[in-house]
This record gives structure tokens, C-alpha cells and sequence, in this order.
């Protein structure tokens, strides 16, 4: 298992060198001048020029990246040229509030989701199968900023059960200690209760439109890899042997059908941080999807360079610990690894 | 986990008549719910197993024998039924019996093994915990002695080092040792009645006589009774005391083993018994006795031995032993300790094929024997030695260039599996229009008619042409590949285990077929096979392979009746003897 890890995470090193590279000349195609918008609109060409040599802009691009990986090095990402703060304080602020979100949207969706498909797959035709079809259906069918909003509409406005979509925490309250960024785990931590009731009231109404958008793509697919399961040879031989339904279903059949999920949680993991984008507006959420889109807009590169950089280790992660499960659900990629 | 306390079956079963079978079967009738209608696939049939009594249940594909083992055990999938008859098990009613208390016998009272033993393992759990969790289920040992028990049940099997197997998965066994699991699995709860599925299908020869003495001895020694579902006759009457043979869902006949073999009194036994490849015979007794009559006598082509048409000298293929190693992983990884560097798959072999010769290459699996066949196709490059085709040294050519050479026509070959090695998109004809449309010249416009010649020469009806292959049986598709083997009439065909898919009747008629086609069109075979028997029927001379190497070869009557080689010998015991 050990092997596995270390061998896997030697793969990662070039995959961050390709990261590194890739985001450093995504930003440069960009379109739009930095040098010129930083200079603002009554700015002559030749203060563009003395901006444009003191951003390091002049430079050939060999020697712009040289310089790019070693401010890296030092942990240094550039400083936003619209909000002046440096882009890695912003990221580590609003990259919480993002993972949080999804997460929980992920969580939730599984928690829906997984159960479904497995009931539907071992009552398959029956009116559990028809509804997770439907639900699931429906979900994916929505676009999220359209089940945000309604979802806004009648929990928040018509019903009143919610707050109002306005970020990760009601104003009277103050955000918990950090620890982990992540609102409800820190004020658990600190025993906070009342916090933590009023950040997952905020975040309930988001997790859902997110739960909802996933819960097609995982249903579908634990469905789908369960009733293949369940047609092997090893579960007419466990049914065989007698052994009673749960042990059949948990313990045979589900165990094996994870891998194809596990690989579909992956996915619907980067979906999510997509979608998150169209969400954190609609709720106003202080995410690092719409950190992103704003610098993007207005041609500031190094906030959407530490944007792009951030996803991209986060997925490389994430890709690690989905192979890291596979290893630990099935004996067969130990080896082969 | 306790004990239990006798359930109320329990009961039963320890109050049943000890006079009355262990299983009976009354008036059973299965359905099968399926898109073209509703399909019987077992019509009231009676089956009975005494106390300690083994039974073959033989038939061929669709007979009904592995649905009626099903339906005995209760595990007939959704769409199948049982509509009509009784089940009785110990005097109790399976039939009628709740889910949840059939439950318990399954496992305990009744047990299963299958064919592909490796499919029917759990693939990520330890073989030991597999067996643990019957026992855990049917409450037969303490839990703290679990495992013991579980050890105690391999070292049954004669697994060897049963404690490190314990840990074991199932990808890391042969297939023989993974069978030797599933009947550990089986047999762990004292079950008293054994229904083994075609435990050996799949398995080498030498591996299905270790499989099948171990089951018959465990069985034995427990007062155990056996059904054994099989399509080999041979293996039945070897094993079994009595034989009931299954046909389209009826039973056709019941008897004692000797009985059968003796004087078998059904049509479709005696028709079934004379396809059974066995010594003694020719190729045209295996066909029923009608047409076997009005079959032309085996022709005798004169070989031009001064000229072999193949000639293999010092082969070698060697395969890298771990291969599947990324190079960054190499770059940046711990060097791998270093291990003996190639695996010898093929181990410098010499052997030739005359013209119109028709050679066996036999041995088990892992013995080198496709490996050569696909050297010799040039479908993988070999690593030394020379394959001389025709005067030719075709070994040089690299195999990728191979495929666009006019050569390639004159060596064809025929699959194991004739369902897979047609395209399923393509109909029987543009199947055998394949390689005349990729490599034969001039003969473009006249396609259909070659075709439809070819499948006349092969005795496939011609308005089957037009069919795709899901449309078609097991012969016909045979048949189908037999004639995109023979499209560019090639002179040399390799032919890899071409019946091993197939009923015993449809080989016989291949075979047949096989041989009036070799002489007719005067070709040359390099037969590869496990199957001694059907070697025997078909080639002239015989190439016995053992871990890479040739251990002996010789004339056919030679080999098989006077075998020099221990390994060949092993072979042939090894082939089930039924009491005649």
C-alpha cells in the first residue's frame, strides 16, 4: 500500500511541472494588455512602457517564466492588480469558502445518492427505480442557477425558513477561529454551537442545488455498476452459499461496484467546482470561483494564474486520493502498480 | 457468534424418513420470461438423488441441466420460474418453502459449485474470509475459531501452505486452486447434497482429474450425494453412478453409468455417445449413424515429404517480466530488484509441416503451444530461431508488415471462440468476403459468388449468408469462420482449439468437415489443442509441449498408444476413463 502511494506520487511531480507550465502561458494568451490596464485610461504610452518594464512584462517569455517559478519557489503568486492584496492571502481566504461548499454538496449528494442506486439497482424495475430515474433525471435537466434560485425563492421567500443567500455567515455573527477555513468544522472545534447552526443554515440552500445538479451522474452510475455486479458469477456463488442479502449486497456485490463510483466521484468532484462558479453568485458566496471570474473580466492575470494553479494541484490531489482508494478497494491495482 | 438453536427445518430435516431420497424431483417446469415470449427451457421433468449417490445430469447447451440445478437451489435469476412440480429435499417442500428459511439450507444442507471457479470468487476479498463468512452465516463455529476452521477447510482441499493462502485473493491462484476454494467454500458447512455445474470446464486435463478425484473423495467420505451437470459423457460415466441425459429440457434417459455407455437406449444418448471423442474410433463414427453411412471414406493425401511446407528450427519467444512498469516510475522510482530479466514463453522448439499434413499441437495451458501458433501466423515476432514457410524465411518478416504481404493469404487461421472472432456488425458473408476483399486480387467482382460457394464447401445454407452472427448457432458460426479460413485457399491453417466452444454433436460435424476439407483442398494444419481425443481423430502427427519445450513427437498412433514422454503419459491417464 505504501509502494502504491509513493510510487503514485512520484507521477504527481510531473503533472505540477505541466500544471506550472500550462498556467503560465494560458495567462500570457490571455487577451488584453496588463501593462495598459494597470496604468489606467489617462496613462501615455511611455508610462505603459516604464509599467510594462516594471512588471517585468519587456523581458522574453523564457525569462518571465524563469522568474515566475521562482517567485513560485517563495510561495509568491503576484499581487492582484485590482485589489492590491497578494493573490495567495486572497486564495487561502476564499479557497476554504469554495471547498466547503462543494464538499458539502458532494457529501450530501452521495449520502442521496449511493443508497438510491443501489436500491434501485437491486429492485430494479420497481417504483424505487422509476422515482431515482426521475429525481435524477430532473436534477441534471436544471441548470444550478436556476434550482438556486428557485430554491431561494421558496424556502427563502415564500416559506421563510431560510436566511437570505447572502454568503457563508448571517452578519450578526462572527466568523469562527480559523483552523480549517471550513466554518462548520471550526466552530465545532471551538464547541460553538449557535455558529455552527446559523453557517450550515447558510449553506444548506447552496449544498442542495449543488447535491441536486450530482445526484444524476452517481445514482446512474452506482445503478448501473451494482446490477453488473449482480449479475456476476461471485454473487451467485455467495446467494449460493446462502449467504443472507445484506452480506450479498454490502459486502459482495457493493464493495465491487464502488471502483466505477469512486471514478464517477472524481469527475462530479470537477464538475462541481465548475458549477460552483454560477452558485457562489447566486448566494453570494465569498468562494474563489467568482474571485476568478472578476479578475478574468478585468485582464488581471495573476489572480486568474493563481486561480488556474490552485484547481489544478487541488485535482491532481484529488486524482491521487481517488487512485490511493482504488488501491485500498481493490488488491488487483496494488499490484499492477 | 453463538451457536443457533435448531430452526424449525432444522427439525424437519433431523425427523425426515431416512428411506426416502435426498432429492426429488417431481413433474419440475421451468419458465423464462424473455422479449420473444415466454421459453420452457425444463418441461416436466423427474430427477431423483438417493442418500450418498452420485448423478451426472448430461446434455448439451439448452438442455435445461444448469436450470434445473437453479431452480433446485432456488437461484434462477428474475426472469425465470418454476411453474409446475415438486421440490423435495429430505421429504420438505423447497418449493413452497419462504426465502428467508431456504435461505439457510443453501450452504448448509445444499451446496453449489461452478464453471470459471475464478468468476465465482469474490475478486477482493481473501479467500479465507470468503469461507468464513458461510461459516459466520450458518452459525458452525464459534467466531474465535473461525479462522481455524477456515484453514482446516483449505487444508481439506489439499491446498498446500493453507495459513499463507488464507490471505490469498483470487487473482493471485491458478484456476485449478481457485476451484479447490470454491468446493472448500461449498463443503465448509457439511452440506449433504453437491451440485457441481461444469466444476471443470475451463480446466487442463491433468487439473480436472485432481478437481474431480478431490470432489469425489470428499464427497464419499462425508456420505455426501453429488449431482454433477456436465456436457462431457466421458467425465459422468468416469465419476458418477448413474446418468440421466437431458435434451431441450426433457430427460431423455436415465441409467446406470455402465448402462449408458453399454447400451444406451435413446436416440439422442446413442447420438451423443457416438460424438464423444474416444479412442478406438475414426472421425466418421462420431456422426449419427445415418449420415456417417453415406460419408465419403477419409481420403489419403500423399505428402511430398521431401519438401515440408513449414519448417520451424530453434524457436524462441521470450516475453519482458514485468513490462507493465511506466518509465517515469523507473526514472524516479527505487530500482527494481533484479530478477531473472525474460520469461521463456516459447523455448526453442523444432518441429515441420508437411503439405496436405495435419499436425497436433498439444499440452496445457501455459505450455507455449498459442504462443506458437501466433509466432507461426506472424501475429508477434519471435525473439530467435527461424520459421521457414515454403522455402521462405517468413520469421524475418516483422509482424506488422506481415498482415499487407501476399503471403499472408496462404496462411489463414480458425479461433477458439467462434462467437467472438466474428465481427458482430458484420453479416456471415461480408464476414468471408473479408480477406478476399483485403487481399485478393481480380476476384472483387465476383465476391458474392465466392461466398456463396465457400459456404456451400462448408455446408452452411446459403440464405443464412445474409444473417448476423448473434443470429446464428454455435456451428454455424464455426462454419462461418472455417470459410474466411479457407476464402484465399490458403495452404497452411492454424487452427486453435476451433471445437473447444462447441456441443460435442456440432465438433463432430466440424471435424468432419475439417478433414473433407483438407483433402479435398489439399491443405496443411497445425491443430492447436488440449484435447487429446480430438487430436487423435484429426492429425497425422502429434507435437506434445510442455513449459515451452517439446517433450516428445511422433505419429499420432505412436504417441497416444506408445508414449515415450512421462508428460504425455500423465496426459493421458489424466483423460476420464468411463467403466466399459
Amino acid at each position: 500500500m505504501l509502494t502504491l502511494i509513493s510510487r503514485r506520487m512520484m507521477l504527481v511531480i510531473p503533472n505540477l511541472i505541466g500544471v506550472v507550465i500550462i498556467t503560465f502561458l494560458l495567462t500570457r494568451a490571455l487577451p488584453g494588455d496588463p501593462a495598459a490596464y494597470f496604468a489606467g485610461p489617462a496613462a501615455d504610452k511611455q508610462a505603459i512602457e516604464q509599467i510594462r518594464v516594471k512588471l517585468g512584462l519587456d523581458k522574453p517569455l523564457i525569462v518571465q517564466f524563469g522568474r515566475y517559478v521562482a517567485d513560485l519557489g517563495h510561495l509568491n503568486l503576484g499581487n492582484s492588480l485590482t485589489t492590491g492584496q497578494p493573490v495567495l492571502t486572497e486564495i487561502k481566504n476564499r479557497l476554504p469558502a469554495s471547498a466547503e461548499l462543494t464538499l458539502f454538496g458532494l457529501i450530501l449528494s452521495m449520502s442521496i445518492a449511493v443508497p438510491l442506486g443501489i436500491l434501485a439497482a437491486v429492485k430494479q424495475g420497481s417504483w424505487i427505480d422509476h422515482t431515482c430515474r426521475v429525481v435524477a433525471t430532473a436534477g441534471v435537466s436544471l441548470p444550478v442557477f436556476f434550482t438556486g434560485l428557485l430554491l431561494v425563492y421558496v424556502f427563502y421567500f415564500l416559506l421563510g425558513w431560510s436566511p437570505a443567500p447572502l454568503g457563508r455567515l448571517d452578519v450578526f455573527f462572527s466568523p469562527p477561529p480559523q483552523i480549517t477555513g471550513f466554518y462548520l468544522v471550526d466552530s465545532l472545534l471551538n464547541r460553538d454551537l449557535s455558529t455552527f447552526r446559523a453557517a450550515l443554515s447558510q449553506l444548506l440552500l447552496p449544498g442542495l442545488t449543488l447535491c441536486i445538479f450530482s445526484l444524476a451522474p452517481i445514482t446512474r452510475m452506482t445503478r448501473a455498476s451494482m446490477l453488473a455486479v449482480l449479475a456476476s458469477d461471485f454473487v451467485r456463488t455467495a446467494s449460493a452459499s446462502g449467504l443472507d442479502s445484506r452480506t450479498v449486497i454490502l459486502t459482495y456485490a457493493f464493495r465491487n461496484a464502488m471502483l466505477p463510483v469512486v471514478t464517477t466521484l472524481g469527475m462530479v468532484f470537477s464538475f462541481l467546482l465548475g458549477a460552483n462558479v454560477l452558485v457562489e453568485k447566486v448566494f453570494a458566496w465569498p468562494g474563489i470561483g467568482s474571485y476568478a471570474v472578476e479578475a478574468l473580466i478585468a485582464s488581471d492575470f495573476a489572480p486568474v494564474q493563481g486561480f488556474v494553479l490552485a484547481m489544478a494541484i487541488l485535482y491532481v490531489l484529488l486524482n491521487l486520493i481517488i487512485d490511493v482508494l482504488y488501491g485500498i478497494i481493490d488488491p488487483r491495482v496494488r499490484l499492477e502498480t | 457468534m453463538a451457536k443457533k438453536k435448531p430452526t424449525k427445518t432444522e427439525e424437519l430435516l433431523r425427523n425426515s424418513d431416512k428411506s426416502l431420497p435426498l432429492l426429488d424431483v417431481q413433474d419440475l417446469t421451468v419458465e423464462f420470461v424473455t422479449r420473444r415470449g415466454i421459453v420452457r427451457a425444463v418441461q416436466h421433468i423427474n430427477i431423483s438423488v438417493a442418500k450418498g449417490e452420485s448423478l451426472a445430469i448430461v446434455g448439451e447447451s439448452g438442455s435445461g441441466k444448469s436450470v434445473t440445478s437453479y431452480a433446485v437451489m432456488r437461484i434462477l435469476d428474475r426472469a425465470g420460474r418454476i411453474t409446475d412440480g415438486t421440490v423435495m429435499f429430505s421429504g420438505i417442500d423447497l418449493r413452497a418453502m419462504p426465502e428467508n428459511e431456504i435461505r439457510d439450507l443453501r450452504g448448509r444442507e445444499m451446496s453449489m459449485i461452478f464453471q470459471s471457479p475464478r468468476l465465482a470468487l469474490n475478486p477482493i476479498r481473501k479467500i479465507g474470509r470468503q469461507i468464513e463468512d458461510v461459516l459466520h452465516q450458518h452459525a458452525q463455529v464459534d467466531s474465535g475459531l473461525v479462522s481455524e476452521k477456515a484453514i482446516e477447510m483449505l487444508e481439506h482441499v489439499r491446498i498446500a501452505r493453507p495459513r499463507e493462502r488464507y490471505h490469498a485473493y483470487p487473482f493471485e491462484l491458478s484456476g485449478g486452486m481457485c476451484q479447490r476454494v470454491v468446493i472448500a467454500l461449498a463443503l465448509a458447512c457439511k452440506p449433504q447434497l453437491l451440485i457441481a455445474d461444469e466444476p471443470t470446464t475451463g480446466l487442463d486435463v491433468t487439473t480436472q482429474k485432481a478437481v474431480m478425484d478431490l470432489t469425489v473423495d470428499l464427497t464419499r467420505e462425508r456420505g455426501m450425494s453429488m449431482i454433477l451437470i456436465t456436457h462431457d459423457l466421458g467425465l459422468a460415466a468416469a465419476y458418477c453412478d448413474r446418468i440421466v441425459v437431458m435434451e431441450k429440457g426433457h430427460v431423455v434417459e436415465t441409467a446406470q453409468a455402465e448402462r449408458i455407455f453399454k447400451a444406451p437406449s435413446h436416440r439422442y444418448t446413442r447420438k451423443l455417445m457416438r460424438a464423444t471423442p474416444r479412442p478406438g474410433v475414426t472421425l466418421r463414427d462420431l456422426l449419427p449413424e445415418e449420415e456417417a453411412k453415406s460419408a465419403r471414406p477419409i481420403g489419403h493425401t500423399d505428402r511430398h515429404a521431401a519438401k515440408p511446407l513449414l519448417v520451424v528450427e530453434k524457436l524462441v519467444k521470450e516475453y519482458p517480466r514485468n513490462d507493465a512498469r511506466g518509465t517515469l516510475t523507473k526514472l524516479f522510482g527505487p530500482r527494481p530488484a533484479v530478477e531473472p530479466e525474460n520469461f521463456r514463453a516459447v523455448d526453442g522448439i523444432s518441429f515441420t509441416v508437411d503439405r496436405g499434413e495435419s499436425v497436433g499441437l498439444v499440452g496445457e495451458s501455459g505450455c507455449g503451444k498459442s504462443t506458437t501458433s501466433m509466432m507461426v501466423m506472424r501475429l508477434i515476432d519471435k525473439t530467435a530461431g527461424t520459421i521457414m514457410f515454403d522455402g521462405e524465411d517468413i520469421g524475418e518478416i516483422p509482424a506488422r508488415k506481415f498482415a499487407t504481404l501476399p503471403l499472408r493469404k496462404r496462411i489463414q487461421m480458425v479461433f477458439q471462440d467462434p462467437t467472438d472472432s466474428l465481427n458482430p456488425r458484420f453479416t456471415a458473408a461480408r464476414a468471408i468476403a473479408d480477406p478476399i476483399l483485403r487481399l485478393g486480387n481480380g476476384e472483387r467482382a465476383f465476391v458474392r459468388e465466392r461466398c456463396e460457394e465457400l459456404a456451400r464447401q462448408v455446408g452452411l445454407p446459403v440464405e443464412l449468408l445474409d444473417r448476423f452472427p448473434h443470429q446464428l448457432s454455435g456451428g454455424q458460426k464455426a462454419r462461418v469462420g472455417i470459410a474466411r479460413a479457407i476464402a484465399l485457399k490458403p495452404d497452411l491453417i492454424v487452427l486453435d482449439e476451433p471445437t473447444a466452444a462447441l456441443d460435442v454433436s456440432v465438433q463432430a460435424v466440424v471435424l468432419n468437415l475439417l478433414q473433407d476439407l483438407k483433402d479435398s483442398l489439399g491443405m496443411s494444419y497445425l491443430f492447436v489443442s488440449h484435447d487429446l481425443n480430438v487430436v487423435r481423430l484429426l492429425c497425422d502427427r502429434v507435437i506434445v509441449m510442455q513449459t515451452g519445450q517439446i517433450v516428445e513427437q511422433g505419429p499420432t498412433d505412436q504417441v497416444l498408444v506408445a508414449p515415450q514422454a512421462a508428460y504425455t503419459r500423465d496426459l493421458l491417464t489424466a483423460i476420464p476413463h468411463p467403466p466399459l
